[in-house]
């Protein structure tokens, strides 16, 4: 697949009428967005509608998951994913994810990102590599007396910063977040936002959150949705727009209710 | 505190939930209290035969030895030499000195022959622990009574002697080197197959192997044959093993005929035989440890794009390491006291030189102890239950070395 950065295409990744399968039932439809290069996406919407299933179709990372099959389209710079000549492992190289549980190896600071750094074949200096990782993901300054303790003696906060660096160090395109600050305090989830922010100037941020403040906050678009389709049990995205739009002048019903607070 | 409703509709009584809680309590604690009892017993049932008043008797009375007057025990070198050569046949004689040259071993080695060879003593009879403590007294009445010529000795049939002497007819000088270091060798090869080859398959199976009827078949067998009855295993080994690949196993391909070996009942067909039987067992317990990595850990790795192997190797066999050594332990423990597999593969029951190579002659530790206790003489039993203590001091040792591995793995983490 190609890996240059052609940055002539405005949208990194887009979806063409995709559904998304686990076995026979059906758990998304017909999403049609585009994540714009070097901007925030947020997912919204209530819990079971297929946010975190759509996320993961966006690096194959759904394949991992037994049964689960797609139909329709995602592109990666205008290149289809799930195309036969594709490699997965390619994929989740260019298209990094962040998970909901911080879940950094059970191996020390440094090695977390060494290693991943190392199974992508880097020969230079692991060490500035590394600084520059946990730097970036404002972890540094933290961690820098002790790059050889176990990342797990680290606070969930710092776990999933560790995370961040870890994902960013090998320069992808894009970032996948799953709801990254749901297991963390309202400081920890602070420091994920502006963190956030900061990443935004190099890479290409799509995150799910269940935070509507978060996603009003720290996002440019927003993704909204909602259980509709086959009988209101399959998830599609009901409206895709502008963060401010969304929040504040959405042209679904069901968007407004849910924004408001007056869903359910 | 009297139970009465307190919200309509709900009757809490506590009291009697938690009387209820308590019968179970006890009824588990007694379970547990009954499998020490039973444990204790069978350690103390061991000690009590492995220990002590025993009474015998010269075969050749040490009297008729002297020489001009000095009795046996304080003869020197010398004396004690020649008293052996013109007792012993030429060829015994030869043949000891071929061992070891005369002329290298001590006076106490000597004498040592001289009490093996010439005086023999013989045991006449043997008393457990528990009635030489409690009845020395009348044990000794009963000695010089009816063996007026015995002596009556208080012995530890487990000695230092005992482990490292080769198998004997004589209860007083059998030893069980041959027997542990068969079981070493035993349990070397059934390591060597087993363990890689269960790993490699429980990794194929969780990480690989996709789900349709063919795998599922696959796991199906590898559980049943984890219940097979060992004995069906020893046929098998005979079968594979000892008959059909005897070429191999008896070292002929290698151009390594074991002279006391005309066959393929070899160490190495034992070992691979324990292997096969304890395979399944490593299998399950390590998909068990493999399945146990948690999924986010997986999903670490695959999220910055490692490949599949990439996550096995450095995320998945690192955490499930203990665990699959835990497996590997029990299974090895299992294998090294099977006895019934190892009778129908062909071991040996008395042979008392040591294994040397992968295609010599055996004997393991559980056959001896069979072999001893199938014996109506009560000193082979004391010999049995010393054996049964070494066995369970391997047994023990071995596992304590794999304990200190697998924490050295979980360590590391």
């Amino acid at each position: 697949m190609t890996t240059n950065n052609n940055s002539e295409n405005k949208y990194v990744i887009e979806t063409h009428s995709l559904d998304i399968y686990y076995g026979s039932f059906k758990a998304v439809t017909g999403v049609n967005i585009k994540v714009e290069r070097k901007a925030i996406t947020a997912i919204i919407g209530p819990s079971g509608c297929g946010k975190s299933t759509l996320l993961r179709a966006f690096n194959r990372m759904n394949e991992l998951y037994a049964g689960t099959t797609i139909k329709g389209e995602v592109t990666f710079n205008g290149q289809d994913i799930y195309a036969r000549e594709v490699d997965p492992v390619e994929v989740r190289y260019r298209i990094g994810m962040v998970f909901q549980k911080p879940n950094p190896f059970p191996k020390s600071i440094y090695e977390n990102i060494a290693w991943t750094a190392r199974i992508h074949g880097f020969k230079g200096n692991m060490d500035e590599l590394v600084e520059g990782a946990l730097r970036q993901a404002a972890l540094w300054d933290e961690v820098k007396d002790k790059l050889h303790q176990s990342g797990l003696s680290l606070s969930g906060g710092q776990q999933q910063r560790l995370c961040i660096a870890r994902a960013i160090s090998i320069k992808p395109e894009v970032i996948l977040m799953d709801e990254p600050a749901s297991a963390l305090d309202p400081i920890a989830t602070l420091k994920i936002e502006e963190l956030m922010q900061e990443l935004k100037k190099d890479y290409t941020i799509v995150i799910v959150t269940h935070n509507m403040q978060q996603a009003a906050r720290a996002s440019d678009y927003t993704a909204m949705m909602m259980l509709s389709g086959e009988g209101e049990r399959s998830g599609t995205v009901i409206e895709f727009e502008n963060t401010n739009i969304i929040f504040t002048n959405p042209k679904d019903k069901r968007t407004e209710d849910y924004v408001t607070g007056r869903f359910g | 505190m009297k139970e009465k409703a307190i919200v309509q509709g709900f009757v809490s009584n506590t009291s009697a939930r938690n009387r209820r809680g308590v019968i179970w309590h006890v009824l588990f604690q007694a379970s547990t209290v009954v499998g020490i009892v039973a444990l204790i017993a069978l350690v103390l049932n061991i000690i009590d035969g492995a220990f002590g008043y025993i009474a015998y008797e010269a075969r050749v009375d040490p009297d008729t030895l002297s020489v001009d007057g000095t009795p046996v025990e304080s003869q020197n070198k010398e004396q004690l030499l020649t008293l052996l050569q013109t007792t012993l046949s030429s060829g015994a004689y030869n043949k000891l000195e071929d061992e070891k040259p005369f002329a290298e071993r001590s006076r106490e080695e000597v004498y040592q022959l001289v009490i093996e060879r010439i005086i023999r003593p013989k045991v006449v009879q043997v008393w457990n622990l528990w009635d030489s403590l409690t009845k020395a007294d009348e044990i000794r009445a009963t000695v010089a009574q009816e063996y007026p010529k015995a002596e009556l000795d208080f012995v530890s049939w487990l000695t230092y002697d005992f482990v490292s002497r080769p198998q004997t007819s004589e209860p007083l000088t059998a030893g069980v080197r041959t027997a542990i270091l068969g079981s070493l060798w035993t349990i070397l090869f059934t390591i060597l197959l087993a363990f890689p080859i269960g790993v490699g398959a429980a990794i194929y199976l969780e990480e690989y192997a996709s789900d349709n009827w063919l795998n599922r078949i696959i796991q199906t067998n590898i559980n049943n044959l984890a219940g097979v009855p060992s004995i069906v295993y020893g046929i098998l080994g005979l079968a594979i093993f000892v008959r059909t690949l005897e070429p191999l196993t008896s070292g002929e391909v290698f151009g390594l005929v074991d002279p006391t070996t005309a066959n393929g009942r070899t160490v190495l067909s034992a070992g691979l035989t324990l292997g096969l039987l304890v395979l399944p067992i490593i299998i399950i317990n390590a998909q068990e440890a493999i399945r146990s990595v948690p999924r986010s850990l997986r999903n670490a790795s695959y999220g910055v794009g490692a490949t599949k192997w990439q996550t096995v190797w450095s995320h998945v066999l690192p955490n499930a390491m203990p665990g699959i050594l835990t497996g590997t332990i029990l299974a090895v423990s299992r294998a090294i006291g099977e006895t019934a597999p190892l009778v129908v593969v062909g071991a040996s029951t008395a042979i008392s030189f040591d294994p040397s190579s992968p295609f010599s002659k055996f004997t393991t530790l559980p056959i001896q102890i069979y072999q001893w206790t199938s014996r109506p003489q009560d000193e082979f039993q004391s010999l049995a239950a010393a054996s049964i203590l070494v066995l369970l001091i391997l047994l023990l040792s071995l596992n304590a070395s794999a304990v200190l591995l697998r924490n050295r793995f979980s360590r590391r983490l």
